[in-house]
């Protein structure tokens, strides 16, 4: 053993015998601890299938997995998770290479201060100004390696500060991150003042800045750059009101073609809500806020904060994998409208059993921008006006119906209709506006308890990109262990004969308690898999699929 | 730095030979207000709670909770069971979490987990993601995604809890 393996041995175990306690108290203590824990293995067998486009894999076979394990006891916690990519199944980011231990933590909460070091998430506010997440589906991670203090100053204030270098895949970004939040509840720091009050306010404030070297031999660029963000929260019986604003300085990055003009982004809210209905307007517009912590990056690395969308997230396959839409840091305006209402049993539209209706309508642009022609002197690459919008990036108005026809019968009919600017979004210039229009109808039989028969029917249709679609799902299910499930998706449309393919998958799946085997095998369709806005592109595939998940 | 953390947390793991309880985890959650809660404070007075993990996004747990909307008066009347609807969804669809809750009439505690620290705590990895918490606190119990006919085993397993039988 080195000499300081020796050293830090011999500290711990005259720690551990120094603590004054007998065997009954030390047990005591121990026991109070738990460990929880989660598992996912995913491996997927891949043939090449020329038709639908599915390339040779030389590996064969890829893999994710992870482990975490979270140990806790009274106010102490410690956790690690080891991560293994062996490779990375197709469209996870290729930065994923090999096996390795990027998240370990440990953390220690004592009357109002808390502190963790390691690796930590942490949002601020809605996240415009600061945001660490992980969303391991899509394979993101920008978790903070440092330390992270919490301080409840008074009732109702809490103070929160932090530093450290943020993850990319198996490895630290060269980027320093330093950043500070008060998020004060008014209600409890004036509590005598707002007694019996039905208006609540929340307030919060944040500052957060990064560090990096200035290597660039064209540009003197900003070694520290700072971005502040202000929010506010007023809830007053079943109204809400949402704002937030952030105010990034001047920095130059590969995102936005090194210019020095600053960033700012602001979102409001507002909702509505009471039995049986609920009303939400959200209007948001962001110009240059991509913050990162390697001004080189790009993709979903190394982001310190995040913008979210601001349209609806889908969850059937062909409304939500084909056209669905990604935030677009460099600038966007984007509004939503959404309505959701339940008529009454009784009703005529209600029926029997009453009926929910949900619309929702979102549309998202580039913002105003007029070129500056200032390459050569300040580099503020552009102005916006505030009040005027640029192109058409986005709109998605759709209607869902839910009814219970029978006990045994229920029903969700959506309709949806797109506007979708392939060119920005996926990057494609040249390709043209997608608009198309999807009718989908998910009916579920229950034959007793235990056996259930779902059917889903949905349908594409657009003279753009690929032509039309219909998928046709079966799903068998025995409560609560068993599923089977067939579907084809059918590219009946499209203008070249030969693209005209049928994507049959057959699953299933047994779980019992906290884990969960999959199996399934066939073809599955070339699609974008967005979370929140961040999205990535999962190539076609063939093959067979195998998916273990446990939670302990 | 790096080694030193690992070992602690390994002899944390190593110490759990000692005992183990199995409590609610100590986490801050938004309430539909915007004010935090602490998880540690969920409890029914003595008597179960279902913890579930949703997202507005997530059609299998819509499905499920509607389902159990439907029953969820008579199965309170029957046992004094608690559901805690806990949402996992993040800052895009946050604002929606409420607007939905109330257009369904949902009559459920519902919380916001907006950046997964109580959904890291409890080990869940997909939604839905229910948990059964009997009268002292403990979890004795969870299930990972749903088909129709599960909240049928959920509530036989409920009203056991309620009389005070044990859950294997």
């Amino acid at each position: 053993m080195s000499k300081k393996w020796r050293l830090w041995t011999l500290l711990s175990v005259l720690f551990v015998t120094s603590i004054n306690m007998n065997a009954q108290q030390f047990d005591e203590i121990m026991s109070r601890g738990q460990i929880k824990g989660n598992f996912q293995f995913e491996s997927q067998f891949y043939r090449e299938d020329t038709i639908i486009g599915a390339e040779e894999v030389p590996e064969r076979i890829r893999s994710n997995g992870f482990l975490n394990l979270i140990y806790s006891n009274g106010g102490v916690s410690a956790g690690v998770r080891y991560e293994s990519y062996l490779p990375p199944l197709l469209g996870y980011p290729e930065g994923y290479q090999g096996n390795g231990i990027m998240y370990r933590f440990a953390s220690y909460q004592k009357d109002n201060l808390s502190i963790t070091v390691g690796n930590f998430y942490e949002q601020f506010g809605t996240g415009l100004v600061f945001r660490t997440y992980e969303e391991r589906g899509l394979g993101y991670d920008n978790a903070l390696d440092g330390v992270r203090l919490k301080y409840k100053v008074y009732d109702g204030i809490q103070l929160t500060a932090l530093t450290g270098k943020q993850r990319i895949f198996f490895d630290y970004g060269e980027g320093i991150v330093r950043g500070f939040d008060a998020d004060i509840n008014l209600n409890e720091t004036f509590s005598d003042f707002f007694e019996g009050s039905k208006t609540r306010i929340l307030l919060g404030g944040s500052a957060v800045s990064k560090y990096q070297a200035d290597r660039n031999s064209q540009f003197v660029l900003p070694e520290n750059v700072a971005t502040f963000g202000g929010r506010a929260s007023i809830t007053r019986g079943r109204f809400n009101f949402y704002a937030e604003y952030a105010y990034k300085m001047n920095d130059p990055s590969a995102d936005n073609d090194f210019i020095y003009k600053p960033g700012e982004a602001l979102l409001l809210q507002g909702t509505y809500s009471q039995k049986g209905l609920g009303l939400l307007f959200s209007a948001k517009r962001n110009d240059n806020m991509s913050f990162r912590s390697d001004r080189t990056e790009g993709e979903q690395n190394l982001l310190i904060n995040y913008m979210p969308a601001l349209t609806k997230q889908h969850t059937y396959n062909l409304l939500a994998t084909l056209y669905p839409y990604a935030t677009q840091l460099n600038g966007e305006v984007a509004f939503q409208a959404d309505l959701i209402y339940k008529f009454d049993k009784g009703t005529i539209l209600g029926g029997d059993r009453g009926m929910d209706i949900q619309v929702n309508y979102s549309t998202a642009n580039n913002i105003d921008t007029t070129h500056l022609n200032d390459e050569f002197t300040f580099r503020q690459g552009y102005k916006s006006s505030y009040f005027s919008v640029g192109e058409v990036y986005f709109k998605d108005f759709n209607v869902q119906l839910t009814k219970r026809f029978s006990s045994k019968v229920k029903g969700i009919f959506t309709y949806a209709n797109l506007v979708y600017n392939q060119d920005i979004i996926e990057g494609k210039p040249g390709a043209p506006t997608v608009y198309a229009d999807i009718a989908i109808a998910d009916i579920t039989y229950r034959l007793d308890m235990r056996n259930a028969l779902r059917g889903e029917f949905q349908h594409l249709s657009t003279e753009q990109d690929q032509g039309d679609w219909a998928t046709l799902l079966v799903e068998y299910t025995y409560a609560p262990h068993w599923f089977i499930a067939i579907q084809d998706q059918y590219n009946y449309g499209n203008s070249e004969k030969e693209k005209q393919t049928h994507y049959y998958n057959l699953s299933m799946g047994y779980n019992n308690k906290g884990s969960r085997i999959t199996l399934s095998y066939g073809r599955q369709r070339a699609g974008i898999f967005c979370v929140g806005g961040v999205c990535r592109v999962v190539p076609a595939s063939s093959g067979l699929y195998l998916s273990v998940t446990s939670s302990f | 730095m790096n080694r030193l953390i690992i070992l602690i947390v390994i002899s944390c793991f190593a110490f759990t030979a000692f005992g183990q309880s199995d409590k609610i985890p100590s986490a801050k959650v938004n309430k539909l207000d915007g004010t935090t809660f602490n998880t540690a404070n969920i409890n029914n007075d003595g008597k179960p709670i279902i913890i579930n993990f949703w997202a507005t996004w997530c059609s299998p747990c819509k499905r499920e909770l509607n389902n159990i909307a439907e029953m969820y008066e008579l199965w309170q009347e029957e046992t004094g069971v608690k559901l805690v609807a806990m949402s996992i969804d993040d800052a895009r669809n946050m604002a929606k979490v409420a607007p939905y809750v109330n257009g369904k009439g949902w009559e459920y505690d519902v919380y916001i987990d907006p950046n997964g620290d109580f959904k890291r705590a409890m080990g869940v990895n997909n939604v839905p993601h229910t948990f059964l918490v009997d009268g002292e606190g403990n979890i004795v119990w969870q299930h990972n995604s749903y088909v129709e006919g599960d909240e049928y085993e959920l509530f036989e397993l409920v009203k056991k809890l309620s009389e005070g039988e044990k859950i294997d």
